[in-house]
């Protein structure tokens, strides 16, 4: 026990007062999600508030042959421009992006709407350009609601009920709940605070391994009365304490982000209180041993610092995968899932998240089988440290 | 006590070690001599039980390297070829570390690393974290750690190496000292003047395999040289490669 003590206390000491240590445990991990969420936020914030409410203007050509359309339009929030010469010239600003969009009024658009046909209107605009589109669709919204008024007014004056222009009537009903919509978001967090618990533990697995190893101090130190199962124990429990902080860190920076994002704006309201910190903390937890083992695991494998930083950058990015299957084939919770670590953690987090009822089953399912995940390979890494191969 | 009977061991094809015996005696001072890739330090790590031999034994005060390894290392003091320190800790906590890992009771601890500062007379700089450490500065503290528990064996794996005149000198004045206290030393180098000016036993091995194990005049006798340097090639010489 006491070298047990002696080995942990001497890796946390030691990667302490490593600075690359301490900046990638304590800032990187944990301040990396909240910024990257707080920036993806007010970029989605800016394009939501841009779209609806402001004044969109519009280029029009042949402004003159529909004077009744122009006025419909301006009720429509859109401000009516100066447009290119012609045609050709309209086509050409579109595409070298000096117009988003110009909408075209062919010339005979006053005679064929007098005679009842299908006038010509043309919306020029670049489908590539994802803003030009949305702007498009409000112009292009405005034309159909116009022509679909004009359509209700003829059928009416030829005694013809408009409803029969509707066999169905659509409407969508939503019901998701105001946290329910910031999963979307949200969901991505998850990953954050995986990455930040493992981003914590990664230089010091790397240093108790092979750090040791490169550095020429392995060598004596297993030629010391201890035996070498205890000596892995205390790396990877040392491991584990910087992981934890940093996951305790990166939950406690979230939560104060969130109060500085205009969430609500975005009809948002996260569940995330100081009792979900403590929650998500709670279900986060298994993941650290097995986060620990893993990365010593494979650190031991590795014969040099820089050698290991590449293996386990790839281990950094390994949580995502079943996360990203799932949200890509967007399936349920389901109880297998709480099998298979980071998946369970990431759906149960969402369920804490959105303030749905937290399946106690899929905890305990979730929570046991990580642990004996992180427990297995532990044992394993204390197996790998008998091994002679290890010293290269 | 260092007891080594005929040990093999390879790496992949590379037979490092083929049979190799010999003895090191309490109260004397053993030299293992060897150009560079006889085997010597294959020989001493199997000794400081950081690898297990393909075949053969050996022990230490009678506690056999790979039955019974964590009561051999417990009466050994290992200095391996190029040791590392933690660059983060000061020499005093890199000594004070070792010492409690080889079970030193948590009292005795401050005591003891000083005194093995004094030996080594490293108090200078024995509160400096050990990184930018010259090369003879670090080797003073991984020696002061290797002896920090008082081990009766003490196995160094060419500790000069690197080391200037005077480095050189205060190391081979601890060894002697360690002699006098009725220590088992066994060191390697690859320098025959070194190794002639301390030890009481030379063994000389090439190829893996034990050229010569006796006195030093028992070697110039053997191979009939005077001059050491010759004596040292031609016991090479006596041992033919694979």
């Amino acid at each position: 026990m006491r070298t047990l003590i002696a080995v942990f206390l001497k890796e946390v000491v030691d990667n302490v007062r490593d600075r690359r240590t301490l900046i990638s445990a304590l800032l990187l991990g944990p301040l990396f999600g909240p910024l990257l969420f707080a920036f993806v936020i007010n970029l989605s914030i800016e394009r939501s508030i841009s779209s609806a409410e402001t004044t969109l203007e519009v280029p029009i050509l042949g402004r003159e042959h529909a004077p009744n359309l122009m006025r419909y339009l301006e009720s429509r929030n859109l401000a009516i421009i100066e447009a290119p010469v012609d045609r050709d010239a309209a086509i050409a600003a579109v595409r070298t992006g000096a117009h988003d969009i110009v909408v075209v009024i062919s010339p005979d658009y006053g005679e064929r709407f007098a005679a009842a046909m299908p006038a010509k209107v043309e919306v020029i605009s670049d489908q590539a350009n994802r803003t030009a589109d949305r702007e498009a669709r409000r112009v292009r919204n405005a034309l159909r609601s116009y022509n679909q008024e004009l359509a209700t007014i003829r059928l009416s004056a030829r005694g013809v009920s408009p409803m029969v222009m509707r066999p169905l009537n659509i409407d969508d009903v939503d019901v998701s709940t105001p946290s329910g919509r910031s999963v979307i978001l949200l969901g991505m967090m998850s990953y954050f605070f995986l990455f930040a618990l493992l981003m914590g533990g990664m230089y010091l697995a790397i240093d108790t391994t092979a750090g040791e190893r490169e550095r020429g101090s392995l060598e004596p130190l297993l030629s010391l009365p201890v035996t070498r199962g205890r000596l892995m124990l205390g790396k990877v429990l040392a491991t584990c304490v910087f992981m934890a902080l940093s996951l305790l860190l990166s939950l406690l920076s979230f939560f104060v982000a969130l109060k500085f994002m205009p969430l609500e704006q975005l009809g948002m309201t996260p569940n995330f209180g100081p009792d979900v910190v403590g929650k998500a903390f709670l279900l986060l937890a298994p993941f650290i041993l097995l986060g620990a083992a893993v990365m010593t695991l494979v650190a031991s494998f590795t014969k040099s610092y820089k050698e290991a930083q590449t293996w386990l950058s790839v281990v950094l990015i390994a949580p995502t995968l079943p996360i990203l299957v799932v949200s890509i084939l967007t399936l349920r919770p389901r109880l297998e899932f709480m099998f298979i670590p980071s998946l369970s953690q990431h759906l149960l987090l969402i369920d804490l998240v959105k303030n749905e009822p937290v399946n106690s089953m899929h905890v305990a399912i979730s929570v046991s089988s990580t642990l004996v995940i992180g427990v297995l390979l532990t044992w394993l890494c204390a197996r790998l440290y008998r091994r002679e191969g290890l010293l290269g | 006590m260092i007891k080594v009977d005929d040990i093999h061991k390879s790496f992949g094809a590379v037979r490092a070690v083929r049979g190799v015996s010999f003895k090191a005696e309490d109260g004397k001072i053993t030299g293992l001599l060897g150009p560079n890739g006889a085997g010597k330090s294959t020989t001493l790590r199997v000794l400081y039980t950081v690898l297990k031999p393909d075949e053969g034994a050996a022990t230490i005060d009678g506690h056999d390297v790979v039955e019974d390894s964590l009561e051999a290392r417990r009466c050994t003091g290992a200095l391996p070829h190029g040791a590392g320190l933690y660059p983060h800790l000061t020499a005093r906590e890199n000594i004070a570390y070792f010492a409690t890992l080889c079970g030193i009771p948590q009292k005795d601890i401050a005591n003891k690393v000083d005194s093995i500062i004094e030996l080594l007379e490293i108090q200078e700089f024995a509160h400096r974290r050990t990184k930018g450490f010259s090369q003879g500065q670090r080797t003073k503290v991984a020696l002061a750690r290797a002896l920090v528990h008082d081990p009766q064996n003490i196995i160094l794996d060419e500790p000069s190496n690197g080391l200037d005149v005077m480095a050189t000198r205060s190391l081979r004045e601890l060894i002697l000292k360690l002699k006098d206290s009725g220590r088992c030393v066994l060191f390697s180098s690859h320098v025959m003047q070194e190794v002639a000016a301390l030890c009481d036993e030379i063994i000389i091995i090439a190829h893996g395999k034990l050229a010569i194990d006796d006195s030093t005049d028992g070697i110039r006798k053997q191979t009939g040289c005077d001059d050491l340097e010759d004596a040292f090639v031609a016991a090479i010489q006596m041992v033919e490669p694979e």
